[in-house]
This record gives structure tokens, C-alpha cells and sequence, in this order.
């Protein structure tokens, strides 16, 4: 007995101890010998992640994982999408599967303090809107009094449209479903007068609808949804990486660097376009990085405008406005501490 | 006979008459089987009312009002079917975004599999056993090779991750069906079993696995297993859900064929120990075939069952089939009110036409294991 106990301990003691040396390695050191960054993104999200017919991946969320790949080997192709579900992204990025997640996840305080993992950014402010037929003649949601809403079932959504009604006093009628398909046909057919989800989501649903142009999204977002790649807890070099590489096209968007001027911006004279293309100074290495990492992430990747306009914004069919994700100075909430 | 009553008998038999119209022919057919009382005839026609209510509809759907031409833009207020996005989509579907050039390597192996099946499954060809080899240790070998690629002889490597559409779903339907059939056979003697450890260990595997929806086989074979292994051994996306698949196919399959093995009289062992076999050749020889062929529709049905709930695997991020025509219809590209129900209904028909030749097979084999291997 005590020989088969002390047995079983030993060969946990082993598994434990193999499980940490294979976490103990720094992630970025993992990610070289690997030879390939794995990002963990959405299985089909239009604009935000999304495989072709080829395999050819697109998207916001896609392209912030390029960057950081660039930012490490300064080659975008270098990384392995790992395609998630809403319930095993979590497990994906904690068991060490993947090396960093970048699929439409919300920052919540909960999740960063209770599921291990920290959230080094944003990359797409979003926020739950409504959709209305232009024929109604509405344009504004607090006209919305007794309508009737179609909303996803037990979504945040359904918690936020009760809220934003009560809190304005008005009354709506729900028409709920458990999936956007269904949402979207029972709207289009006429069940309800409002369709209401993350704002994102709104402008590819609309889309789908018989007659896009008979529709018009509302101005108001009456939630908070903070959408950003996030960690693992516990390794300070790789999220510095993963969080500059953002906040670097971020910031060179600022400055007026773009994939196309990046090289002539090489023999600029501003400091701060200096720093940030690594012609002064050495911020790259003290991330254990070259200190070219962010002038490849611009050239190979491009700057959060380009990258945005490219996959949401006007050059997409999604055609969503920058509205809060354009930068501190323009009017929008956009804003990354300085490269200094 | 006498001559007075000859004067009177007739001689000749009188011509035959055709039988009264409603007894021979179509008119027999619709009486018997449609207008045979008040009950039927009430049936045949709300049966006639539901077809003249759904067809039109349905046509409409599915050929009048559906798009054959074009591109995307001819979709984006179609009324019918889209079938220009299934005909663009279709290798996308079939293959997922396994390499265009590297797809050969893709046909082959779906190819040779199913030749093999069919060598398999059809009695009158020759050395059968000689095709069951290849089957089940050649081609698996091969298959990963192939698929997989080997660098070594000039076959680039292909990532799981790029692996996807009917070519998945088939292999993992085929994965599960392979080892659940064996492994489950051998749960079910290990419930028999004399030996108290086999017979428990096999009784909680079975029921444990059982008494668990699928959903969370996957799950478990998803999450759970990357938290316990280190990263190094953690196995590859898609043999997850494939190992989860054979495990759950075959708790079923071992209560299928327990069922086989109990409705065999005893009489059929002793007689065999009787005559001198050892109990493995008696098990071999004598208890499985009769109590396999006893099973074949319980095992098909397990198999048409397995085969469908391979669908669940795009829960946990595969492209199966299915996760592809979903991946298919959130293209932008692509946006129209009847693409998504045009992709379900593409999938529906892929699924109905893969079962109903699975259940053709199984009723033609069972009608030849009862007339004898012969026949």
C-alpha cells in the first residue's frame, strides 16, 4: 500500500515537474524556438477574424497577432491561427496551447483577476447599438419607448436592453432567440420593430438583410465593450511585447507613419518617429526584440488606421465608422502612451 | 355423364372476364393502400393537402426562384437558393483550405479509402481478407503519411489547422467507426468477463462515457487534456476531438453488441468447448459472427449516429463540414438573406444522402448474412 502511494506521488511529482519546466522557458524564448507565434482567434467573425476559401486569414484581430509575430521574427506569415470558441479560448491560452488570444474578447474586470490571464490592451472599442427600418423615421434610440426588440437570449445584450430601458423609463416588448441567424430573419420579416447587438456585429448583420439600405443603425451605444488581445499571467517580457506591438501602429498612426511613407519616415527629424522606427535608441532590444520590430510591424502590417480601414472600416464590406477607435486627437478615445 | 343430363350441361367454359377495374392494376393499389375506408381516405387527403402546401414552396426554393448564375451580387436579394455560393464554395467545403496544389494527396486518400470499402463490403470480389489487411493497417499508415506529408519524401508538411470541410467530417466519421467497432466489441466481453478487474474496469468505462452527453466528451478531450499533459506532448487539434469520437462511439457499441452476445444461446458455446475449441477460437469462430450479425442494424445505427455527431466537433473549433459552410456563409462576400439556408440545405442533403447509402448497405448485408454467406 505505502509502496503503491508513494509510487503515485512520485509520479506526480514527475508530471508536475514536467508540466513546469515546459511553462519555466519565457514565452517569447518558446515562440522563437518554435519558429511560429499560435494566436488563438475567432472561428468566422467577419472583420475581426475570419479564413478565406484558401486559408488565408483576415481580419483586425488576425492582423494584431501579424504584428506581433513581425515585432519577433519580422515576418507576418510566421504565425499559426488557432481557430476558438467563445468557451475554450480561455483554456486554450491558460494550458499553453496558444501564446497569445486576439478574438473580440471584452475586458472585464473578472476576467483578468479570476482566469489567469491580462489583457494588454484595446484594439476595437465597441458597444451595443440598435438597427431600425429608415421607414420608421426614428433616430435615436430613446424614441424606442414600446417597441419591440429582437435580442439574443441569455446574452449580455438582453442584460444591457433591460437596463438602458429602465434607467430612461420606457418600455420595450422582447422578441428573443438563441441565435443571430434567427434574430436577423425575424427582423427582416417584420416580428419586431429594433434589432439590438454589439454594435460590430450590427453592420455585418445588416448586410444580410434583403435590403441594407432600408436599415439604419442607431447613434447610441448604451454599453461598454472593450475588445483586446490578452496573456497569459506571468510572463512580463512577452506582455510588453504583445501590448507595444499595438500600441506601436497605434502610435504610428499618430505620427502620420504609414506602410507606404515608412521608408522616407526612415530620414525623418521628429524624435518620436526616430524612436519608434528604432533609428534612435534601443527599445526593441530591451524587449529582447530588434530594435527595427516596430518599422517592420508598419511596413508589413501598417499602422491601426490602415490596418482598421482595411478590415472594418471603409475599404471593407463592413464599412464601420472609426467613431470611438479614432485616435485621442481626432475625437475619438484611441490613445497609446508615447514610444519613449 | 348421362345423355339427358349432356342436353343440358354446357360444354364449353365461358370466356374469362377481366376482373372488376378496381381489383387488379393502379386502381387495386390506390384502394388498397389509399382509399381503403373512411380513415385512409381522410390520411390521403390531408397527406395530399400537406404535399400540394409544401412542394410549391419548396420548388420555389430550391429551382424556380434560386440563382444559378453569376456571382455574389446576383444573391444579395435572391428569394431562392443560392446556388452559385455552394458551386463557388465547394472546394473551399470539400477541403477546407487544405493547399489547392497539395489536394491531389486529399483525393487519393479519400479515394483509395473508399475502393477499399467497396472491396470490403461486396462479397463477390476476391480475397477480401487480403483488402482488410490493407484496410485496417495499410491504409491508415499511409493515409497519415499522405495527408500529413513527410518531408523526407518530397510531400510538404500539412497543418491540421488547415484541414477541413467533407474530407474531416469523412475522416473523422471513418476514425470513429474503425476503432469504435473493435474497441467496443472488447468492452463488451470485458463486461462478461469472469475477472471482477476487467469486468469493472469495462463496466465504469462504458457507463462513465454513457452517461455523459457528447458534447462533453469533446469538451473534456478539448480543454481537460492540454491542462494535464505538458505542452510538448499535448496531442493535435483535430486527434482530440477524433479520440473522442472513437471513445464515445464505442461505450455505445460495446451495450450494442452485449446485446448481440446475450440473445446467443449458451448452448452455441458448450457446444463449441464441447467439440474441442479453445475458448479464444469458440469466441472467434463461433459467438461473434452470430452475435455481430444478430447486432448489424443496432451497429449501423450507432455508425449513422456517430457519423452525425461528428457535426458537434465545430463547437470546439474544427472545420468539419459543417463548421466550414458556417465559416462559408460569414464571408462577406457572400451576403444575402437565403445564403445561410442555402448552406443548411446543402449540408442537410450531404448528411441524408452519406445515412441513407450507410442504411441501404447495412440492409442488404443483413439480408445476405441471413440467406448464408453464399447468396
Amino acid at each position: 500500500m505505502t509502496r503503491r502511494l508513494s509510487l503515485s506521488i512520485l509520479a506526480l511529482t514527475a508530471m508536475t515537474t514536467l508540466a513546469g519546466v515546459a511553462h519555466a522557458t519565457s514565452t517569447l524564448d518558446t515562440v522563437k524556438q518554435r519558429g511560429v507565434l499560435q494566436c488563438g482567434v475567432e472561428t468566422s467573425l467577419p472583420g475581426f477574424g475570419i479564413p478565406d476559401d484558401k486559408g488565408n486569414w483576415t481580419g483586425l484581430d488576425v492582423d494584431t497577432c501579424r504584428a506581433v509575430a513581425t515585432a519577433v521574427f519580422g515576418d507576418p506569415t510566421k504565425v499559426k491561427f488557432v481557430p476558438l470558441t467563445p468557451k475554450d479560448r480561455f483554456t486554450a491560452l491558460q494550458s499553453g496551447e496558444i501564446d497569445m488570444l486576439s478574438r473580440d474578447t471584452t475586458w472585464t474586470q473578472s476576467r483578468q483577476s479570476a482566469q489567469g490571464l491580462l489583457f494588454t490592451g484595446v484594439n476595437y472599442y465597441d458597444g451595443q447599438g440598435f438597427m431600425v427600418r429608415k421607414s420608421l423615421g426614428i433616430t435615436s434610440a430613446l424614441k424606442l419607448n414600446g417597441a419591440s426588440i429582437c435580442v439574443q437570449q441569455g446574452s449580455t445584450s438582453e442584460q444591457n436592453l433591460a437596463d438602458y430601458f429602465q434607467t430612461h423609463h420606457m418600455t420595450f416588448k422582447p422578441v428573443n432567440f438563441d441565435n443571430a441567424d434567427a434574430i436577423i430573419k425575424a427582423y427582416d420579416s417584420g416580428r419586431c420593430d429594433a434589432l439590438t447587438t454589439d454594435a460590430s456585429g450590427l453592420a455585418s448583420e445588416r448586410l444580410k438583410l434583403g435590403n441594407p439600405a432600408d436599415h439604419i443603425i442607431l447613434p447610441e451605444i448604451i454599453s461598454k465593450e472593450p475588445l483586446g488581445p490578452s496573456v497569459r499571467k506571468g510572463d512580463d517580457q512577452w506582455f510588453d511585447i504583445v501590448q507595444w506591438s499595438l500600441f506601436a501602429m497605434i502610435d504610428a498612426e499618430e505620427l502620420g507613419v504609414t506602410q507606404a511613407n515608412v521608408d522616407t519616415m526612415m530620414k525623418s527629424t521628429n524624435p518620436a518617429i526616430k524612436r519608434l522606427l528604432g533609428v534612435q535608441g534601443d527599445y526593441g532590444k530591451t524587449m529582447g526584440l530588434t530594435n527595427d520590430w516596430a518599422y517592420n510591424i508598419i511596413k508589413k502590417v501598417g499602422n491601426y488606421g490602415e490596418v482598421f480601414e482595411r478590415n472594418v472600416g471603409e475599404g471593407s464590406p463592413l464599412k464601420l465608422k472609426r467613431g470611438l477607435n479614432q485616435l485621442w486627437n481626432k475625437g475619438g478615445i484611441m490613445y497609446a502612451p508615447p514610444l519613449d | 355423364m348421362n345423355a339427358e343430363a349432356s342436353s343440358y350441361v354446357v360444354r364449353d367454359m365461358a370466356p374469362a372476364r377481366l376482373p372488376p377495374v378496381t381489383a387488379f392494376g393502379p386502381w387495386r393499389w390506390l384502394k388498397q393502400n389509399l382509399l381503403q375506408d373512411a380513415t385512409s381516405i381522410t390520411l390521403t387527403i390531408g397527406g395530399l393537402g400537406f404535399i400540394a402546401l409544401l412542394v410549391p414552396s419548396l420548388w420555389r426554393f430550391l429551382v424556380s426562384d434560386a440563382v444559378w448564375h453569376g456571382g455574389p451580387s446576383a444573391c444579395a436579394s435572391a428569394k431562392g437558393a443560392c446556388w452559385v455560393f455552394i458551386a463557388q464554395k465547394l472546394p473551399f467545403l470539400t477541403y477546407g483550405a487544405y493547399p489547392e496544389a497539395q489536394r491531389w494527396r486529399v483525393d487519393v486518400v479519400v479515394g483509395s479509402g473508399f475502393a477499399l470499402i467497396i472491396w470490403l463490403a461486396s462479397p463477390r470480389l476476391p480475397r477480401r481478407n487480403l483488402a482488410a489487411a490493407l484496410f485496417f493497417v495499410v491504409f491508415p499508415v499511409v493515409a497519415l503519411i499522405l495527408l500529413h506529408g513527410a518531408p523526407a519524401l518530397g510531400l510538404e508538411t500539412i497543418d491540421t489547422s488547415l484541414w477541413g470541410g467533407i474530407f474531416v467530417t469523412l475522416l473523422l466519421g471513418l476514425a470513429g467507426i474503425v476503432f469504435a467497432l473493435p474497441l467496443g466489441t472488447a468492452l463488451a466481453l470485458g463486461r462478461r468477463s469472469n475477472l471482477p478487474l476487467i469486468r469493472l474496469t469495462a463496466t465504469i468505462f462504458i457507463e462513465t462515457v454513457r452517461g455523459v452527453p457528447f458534447i462533453t466528451v469533446l469538451f473534456l478531450a478539448n480543454f481537460m487534456l492540454p491542462l494535464f499533459v505538458p505542452a510538448a506532448w499535448e496531442p493535435d487539434r483535430l486527434l482530440r476531438p477524433m479520440i473522442g469520437t472513437a471513445l464515445f462511439g464505442a461505450a455505445y457499441m460495446a451495450e450494442v453488441v452485449r446485446g448481440g452476445l446475450q440473445a446467443l444461446p449458451r448452448g452455441q458455446i458448450e457446444a463449441a468447448r464441447a467439440l474441442g475449441l479453445s475458448s479464444w477460437s469458440a469466441l472467434r469462430r463461433v459467438v461473434l459472427p452470430q452475435a455481430l450479425t444478430i447486432v448489424i442494424p443496432g451497429i449501423v445505427n450507432s455508425f449513422i449516429g456517430l457519423f452525425k455527431d461528428t457535426t458537434l466537433v465545430s463547437i470546439v473549433g474544427i472545420f468539419d463540414f459543417l463548421g466550414a459552410a458556417e465559416a462559408a456563409r460569414a464571408d462577406p462576400k457572400w451576403q444575402g438573406p437565403s445564403i445561410a439556408t442555402t448552406g443548411y440545405v446543402f449540408a442537410a442533403l450531404f448528411y441524408f444522402c452519406c445515412c441513407y447509402a450507410m442504411s441501404r448497405w447495412s440492409h442488404g448485408l443483413e439480408r445476405r448474412l441471413q440467406h448464408g454467406p453464399e447468396a
